[in-house]
């Protein structure tokens, strides 16, 4: 487990420091823009959800989804 | 060994730290583009004017919000040796003739299928300002729209027009 | 009863310590962009689960507004009344009512590509009462492909019991009983642009708890040949008084061209008290429908969600005698089970012309039903009607989840 941390760590600083440039360029996310795209689109409504299973499941963690989006601005 | 692995990342994020991007220069690319209307647009036609670029597209909250506000810039302006040309970037109009229906602007609009000319002008950001000087050089680039930046927007051109 | 609460983790403290500065670094190299704050939105929603001799109903609100350009606050508000005659109330308790109700607040501060978020929870019932409190930063780089977050969570729970008293039969809390149980969390999410397409969210998250960590009401069962008709007698569960785990999980949205999106995910979980889960869901989400009434539009999801476990090193459904171990427990959230969920859900998104402040609002339906077969814990209430002492069938949950909420954006 923490070895999957240390790589997800990793992971993010080198994706913010690469010299690679976006292959996915602003132009092109009109998807993303899209709220069916979204992880969440409903808040109330997935943490309602994910608080029924915690409550009767043995597992939890890790539910949430962030990121996406048009990255306007 | 977590620390040796710690210095070694160190280091690789400190040599390939990005250069900051300066300020552009040098002849703005030509492009001859489809504009709303049928006609052909060629950015050449506009020398001797300046000419803010507005890379654009529907989908984007912020572009949107902004057109307004470059519409009473260009209608300021205009008469002075200034012209707006809007450059939508999305590969079918529809959504965008729907939503000019709407909120319709009386500045040129052109369409940038293929995203060539996004590809020429180095759009990183939506939406994307450029400002091209009378002699047909860059001269401002700016990613991104909040509120309050349309001043800079307006300074920058009166600057170029008295030029 | 206690519903389980908010969850808390703690990693190795130095290494916890250490992958925060490393991940700092990078975040200060990162070319410029921004990220943008949630949409200013209402929500309220009932919600309803029905099954297994349990009904949960009750509000959520939810409302986000920003203020300036740079704070978005949230402020949330939920309840559940709980009446249950559930299998483990009606073997060592009786029926009871109750309501739980949690309060939340939260603030957001956008600086450049940088989300700062800082919150707070209170959740309240007769028996139970729970304060947690979280941090977290969200990054976005990588001309925006890529959205790295990291979340600290603290919680702190007090612990009662209620008592009923023989010769009124009333409820009360039992003076004598007061335990505390304390957590702390952890997580990490990356979120990856991969194609015009297609989106991967990959999140990790551990969690520590404790303290007092099991449910007062519930009791173990062992073999008592003596019991005459029973063959078995109820006593205190006995629970460690710490947990460890961890989940690693993995999500990925596709767009289809058609306009459509499908989501694949998965998570994998692990803890000290022997127990390994496995999730996977699939979710699609179909828009259809527009030109309706008020520039009405609507949209559908479908969900299928199978979850996995085996049980705690500690559980068991019949221990064969009394103290036959230092720790036990029999909580059928301990046990192993396979569960199945599927859901389907109609939204009806429109714009009400004559409130031109009103970007959007929505209506939506969203139903599950959830089954829940367990391999190692059996319906102790039918022992002696046909079936001897071990040899009860294994249970079986059957649950209706209802939601139904109006949404707006302003």
């Amino acid at each position: 487990m923490r070895k999957i941390l240390v790589g997800l760590v990793v992971l993010a600083m080198l994706a913010g420091c690469s010299p690679i440039q976006p292959w996915v360029k602003p132009y092109e996310r009109e998807h993303f823009a899209d709220p069916i795209m979204s992880f969440s689109r409903d808040p109330i409504s997935a943490s309602y959800l994910d608080h029924v299973y915690e409550a009767r499941e043995g597992a939890r963690g890790a539910t949430g989804g962030v990121g996406g989006g048009c990255g306007c601005n | 060994m977590l620390r040796k692995l710690g210095a070694g990342i160190v280091a690789a994020l400190v040599m390939t730290l990005p250069v900051a991007a300066g300020t552009p220069s040098g002849p703005a690319p030509q492009f001859t583009l489809p504009a709303k209307g049928g006609r052909q647009i060629n950015l050449a036609q506009y020398k001797g004017q300046v000419v803010m670029l507005n890379f654009w597209a529907s989908w984007c909250a912020p572009c949107r919000q902004e057109m307004p506000l470059l519409e009473d810039i260009y209608k300021k302006y205009n008469k002075l040796g200034f012209t707006l040309i809007g450059v939508n970037v999305e590969p079918d109009a529809k959504a965008a003739d729907a939503w000019l229906k709407q909120t319709p602007v009386s500045f040129p609009i052109l369409y940038d299928k293929d995203s060539k000319v996004s590809q020429m002008y180095d759009v990183s950001g939506m939406p994307s300002t450029v400002i091209i000087d009378r002699k047909g050089n860059l001269r401002y680039l700016h990613h991104g729209y909040k509120p309050g930046d349309e001043g800079e927007y307006l300074n920058t051109i009166r600057t170029m027009i008295r030029e | 009863m206690q519903l389980r609460h908010v969850i808390r983790t703690r990693g190795g403290a130095s290494f916890g310590r250490w992958a925060k500065v490393l991940a700092m670094l990078c975040l200060v190299g990162a070319p410029a962009g921004a990220d943008v704050l949630p949409d200013d939105r209402a929500d309220v929603l009932y919600h309803n689960y029905s099954g297994g001799g349990i009904t949960i109903q009750g509000p959520s609100v939810l409302v986000r507004k920003k203020v300036g350009d740079s704070l978005s606050f949230t402020g949330s508000y939920y309840e559940d009344l709980i009446s249950s005659a559930s299998i483990d109330v009606k073997l060592s308790a009786s029926p009871y009512h109750e309501t739980r109700k949690q309060e939340g607040a939260s603030v957001d501060y956008l600086h450049g590509k940088t989300i700062y978020t800082a919150g707070y929870i209170h959740s309240r019932e007769p028996d139970y009462q729970s304060d947690t409190g979280y941090v977290s930063i969200s990054q976005s780089m990588f001309g925006d492909l890529t959205t790295v977050s990291m979340g600290y969570r603290r919680g702190w729970d007090s612990v009662y019991r209620d008592v009923r008293d023989p010769t009124t039969h009333q409820i009360e809390n039992d003076p004598t009983f007061h335990q505390r149980a304390d957590h702390r969390a952890y997580s990490v999410s990356v979120s990856q642009i991969l194609t015009r397409n297609a989106i991967v969210d990959l999140a990790f998250e551990a969690i520590t708890d404790q303290g007092y960590l099991a449910s007062p009401y519930r009791k173990i069962r062992y073999l008592d040949p003596t019991v005459a008709g029973k063959g078995y007698t109820l006593a205190d569960q006995i629970y460690p008084n710490t947990r460890t785990s961890s989940a690693a999980s993995a999500q990925l949205k596709y767009y289809l061209p058609y306009r459509a999106a499908i989501t694949g995910q998965y998570r994998f979980f692990n803890d000290t008290w022997g127990i390994t889960g496995h999730t996977v869901e699939l979710d699609y989400t179909q828009p259809a429908f527009r030109n309706l009434p008020w520039n009405g539009s609507m949209i559908f999801d479908g969900s299928l969600r199978y979850y996995r476990q085996n049980n705690a090193n500690f559980y068991s459904d019949l221990f064969p005698r009394a103290n036959y171990q230092n720790f036990m427990g029999r909580d059928r959230e301990l046990a192993a089970f396979h569960s199945i969920s599927l859901g389907l859900g109609a939204t009806y998104e429109f714009h009400v012309p004559s409130a031109p402040w009103l970007s959007k609002s929505s209506v939506n339906i969203h139903v599950n039903h959830l089954l829940i077969d367990y391999s190692d814990f059996r319906n102790a209430l039918l022992d002696g009607d046909g079936y001897t002492v071990g040899n009860e069938p294994l249970y079986r949950l059957n649950a209706t989840v209802f939601q139904l909420f109006i949404s707006a954006w302003f």
